[in-house]
């Protein structure tokens, strides 16, 4: 018999359980606040995380993250394809990460993307892999993450993050809930270590 | 067929090795304080959350399920990522998952591996393997590495190093860093790590990580973490290794949404970890274009054989229970001789060995009930401490008096009133523990508590009594 056969067959033999598996799924699917009470949720949540966070109109982007990179003494950021071209102000040199180097990564400024949903009760950024967001390693090995979240792409509660999270399958996923962190030493929370230690979001409406 | 969890076949028995552990002030003091703090954020964090009782409802039933359709889902997932890219491997035993981990890191070339932190990989010491091949394993939780480097043994399931303080870490991390100097706040720690593991997370070509969860419906991995050494092993290498046990399947995408809310409330306190990865087989131009996932048995099929206690495979590794444990609290993790402390090591660990080694580890508990009642998937731990307790008994390795008591009458009662009988025990401080071979070093070991005055008292209100008001 193959591991598989094995292993199969004992699970056959000793498998059981309730009569009734139905799944009671009587937890909040959406959330009792008001919109506006959401997004200050989401903003909340996110400074509780130690991430900064800006807020502006849809035509007004490329001229936040000039202000941004200016307040941080960037001169420019590493940008996936499919990044919208209005939100990237002039004078800063973008540059598009066309399988750059972990080194090249390593040594940036720093990336911005875009996302693919937000949800506000766990201040959490979803990002899909899809255009606007690049592949896994950009917005990782970067130790700077400027996120731009449009609103209409944010939801109140777990549940309906999880729904928008499903449609994007197969693509590969990360949340993001804030910076790195460890509370491994006596429980301190020490923000971070290993993933971009610096992540700022600006909330577009 | 030989299971293996961790050293535990051949650690000390509980009472043994908890009076050594007991008798470490700085140990106890610093899984004192560790424990005070998660509890703490998480009792605010699950307080807030109104739905908690549903979500632990749904969790429950979730699991449950699954483990009576676990075949069915695991076949669905082994479709669903075959087809997705991913290749499937089956490992009866821990000896099996290892060779077919040490055999996939020589068929790809390599001699060094990152690792993010997975316990089922200290259960089947896949390092020692690797490391017996010719291969050396990063780890590169800190809390791992902090492990790794210091060359001890993980005390908890979440923070595996919570028995260490700041100015320990330190001295490891010069000794082993080569560092001349070093500053002494969790900042400079967590810095010394970064530089330490940064060149290696940008050159190793292979990762090796465990899973969280396995998502039957599409073929889909979850790691959940904060540090972000889980995305750069689940990303950047070229191949990827994953090693995750039979029961971490779960049967939709859409149950996630329950257990991703359980578990970081329950684990950190936090309303969300700072990072969680769910990656559906290969993705062309998009991290690791190999990924091999083992599905790992070790025990775990004659854990699901007994109906009284199958639900011990429920867990989901949150730790809850051993930082609400007012015995774990006072021994740490190590007195457990297994990868698994705590309560849930106290039923997992023998379990997975067929009840024929850590036979003391059932009594390793006062019974008060705190790790049921914190429980993100209702586990309920102290009435399957007992049951296993009555399996030792059967079994004829158990103390003395516990053979009289059950043999009597006792032992024809039923199952709560058994429970009550060895609470009763547990509450008069005459844990059923004698003179009889290696298990009676308990009343010791309670005196030890006594003295150092800090043993959270047992409730007066027996667990029983408490449970039916449930
Ligand atoms: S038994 Fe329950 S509380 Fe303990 S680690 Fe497992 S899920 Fe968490």
């Amino acid at each position: 018999m193959t591991a598989r056969e094995q292993v199969l067959a004992r699970i056959r033999k000793n498998q059981g359980g309730p009569a009734d598996q139905s799944i009671p799924r009587e937890y909040a699917d959406v959330s009792p606040l008001s919109r506006e009470e959401v997004v200050e949720q989401f903003a909340d949540r996110l400074r509780d995380y130690n991430a900064t966070v800006h807020r502006c109109a849809a035509a007004a982007v490329a001229e936040t993250v000039a202000g941004i990179l200016r307040a941080r003494g960037k001169t420019g950021l590493l940008v996936p394809a499919g990044v919208p071209a209005a939100w990237l102000p002039e004078v800063f040199a973008f540059r598009v990460d066309e399988g750059l180097s972990y080194a090249e990564l390593d040594a940036s400024q720093g990336v911005l993307t875009a996302c693919d949903g937000a949800i506000a009760l766990t201040g959490t950024i979803v990002i899909a892999h899809t255009p606007g967001q690049g592949r896994r390693a950009l917005s990782l090995v970067p130790d700077y993450h400027l996120c731009v979240v449009r609103l209409d792409q944010l939801v109140a509660t777990v549940p309906e993050g999880m729904r928008r999270m499903a449609g994007l399958l197969p693509a590969p996923l990360t949340t993001i809930s804030g910076p790195s962190a460890t509370s491994d030493i006596e429980m301190i929370r020490v923000k971070g270590v290993h993933g971009p230690r610096t992540l700022e979001v600006i909330l577009v409406d | 067929m030989s299971v293996r969890v961790g050293e535990a076949a051949s650690a000390p028995p509980f009472p043994e090795a908890a009076k050594k552990m007991v008798a470490n002030s700085q140990l106890r003091r610093n899984v004192r304080h560790a424990t005070d703090v998660i509890r703490t954020k998480r009792g605010r964090v699950v307080g807030e959350k109104e739905d908690w009782e549903a979500l632990r409802n749904a969790g429950k039933a979730i699991k449950d399920h699954t483990l009576a359709n676990l075949d069915r889902y695991l076949l669905q997932f082994e479709e669903a990522c075959t087809k997705a890219g991913g290749k499937v491997h089956w490992a009866r035993d821990a000896d099996e998952a290892n060779r077919i981990i040490v055999e996939l890191v020589k068929q790809y070339e390599a001699d060094e591996v990152i690792k993010v932190k997975t316990m089922t990989s200290d259960e089947t010491r896949l390092n020692v393997a690797l490391e017996a091949a010719g291969i050396t394993p990063f780890e590169t939780d800190l809390a791992d590495l902090i492990v790794q480097l210091g060359e001890d043994k993980p005390s908890h399931i979440v923070v595996p190093a919570l028995h260490r303080n700041r100015m320990e870490i330190r001295e490891i991390f010069m000794k082993k860093m080569g560092l001349d100097t070093l500053g002494y706040q969790p900042e400079d720690l967590a810095g010394a790590a970064r530089q330490y593991l940064r060149e290696r997370f940008l050159r190793v070509k292979v990762g090796i990580s465990g899973a969280n969860y396995l998502v039957a419906e599409t073929g889909s991995v979850v790691v959940v973490e904060s540090e972000g050494n889980g995305r750069m092993c689940l990303s950047l290498p070229e191949v990827l290794i994953s090693i995750v046990g039979v029961e971490k399947v779960i049967p939709r995408f859409e149950d996630l949404e329950v257990f991703l809310q359980l578990l970081p409330r329950s684990a950190t306190g936090e309303r969300m970890n700072p990072y969680n990865s769910i990656w559906t087989g290969v993705t062309p131009g998009d991290g690791p274009q190999a990924f091999h996932i083992v599905l790992l048995d070790n025990g775990r099929t004659e854990v699901l054989a007994d109906p009284e206690s199958r639900e011990t495979l429920d867990c989901i590794r949150c730790g809850a229970c051993l930082n609400a444990c007012p015995v774990y609290r006072q021994t740490g993790g190590h007195a457990y001789g297994s990868v698994y402390g705590g309560p849930i090591g106290a039923i997992l660990t023998p379990q997975l060995q067929s009840m024929e080694h850590s036979q003391t580890l059932p009594y390793a508990s006062s019974l008060c009930g705190a790790c049921y009642e914190v429980c993100p998937v209702k586990i309920n731990i102290p009435e399957i401490l007992i049951h296993l307790r009555t399996k030792v008994v059967e079994s004829g390795h158990a103390p003395l008096a516990e053979r009289l008591a059950m043999k009597g009458a006792a032992f024809a009662m039923s199952k709560a009133s058994r429970l009550s009988l060895a609470h009763a025990f547990a509450r008069l401080g005459q844990w059923p523990f004698n003179d009889d071979g290696k298990l009676d070093n308990l009343p010791g070991l309670l005196a030890g508590w006594t003295e150092t005055r800090d043993l959270d008292a047992i409730p007066a209100e027996s667990f029983r009594e408490w449970w039916a008001k449930r």
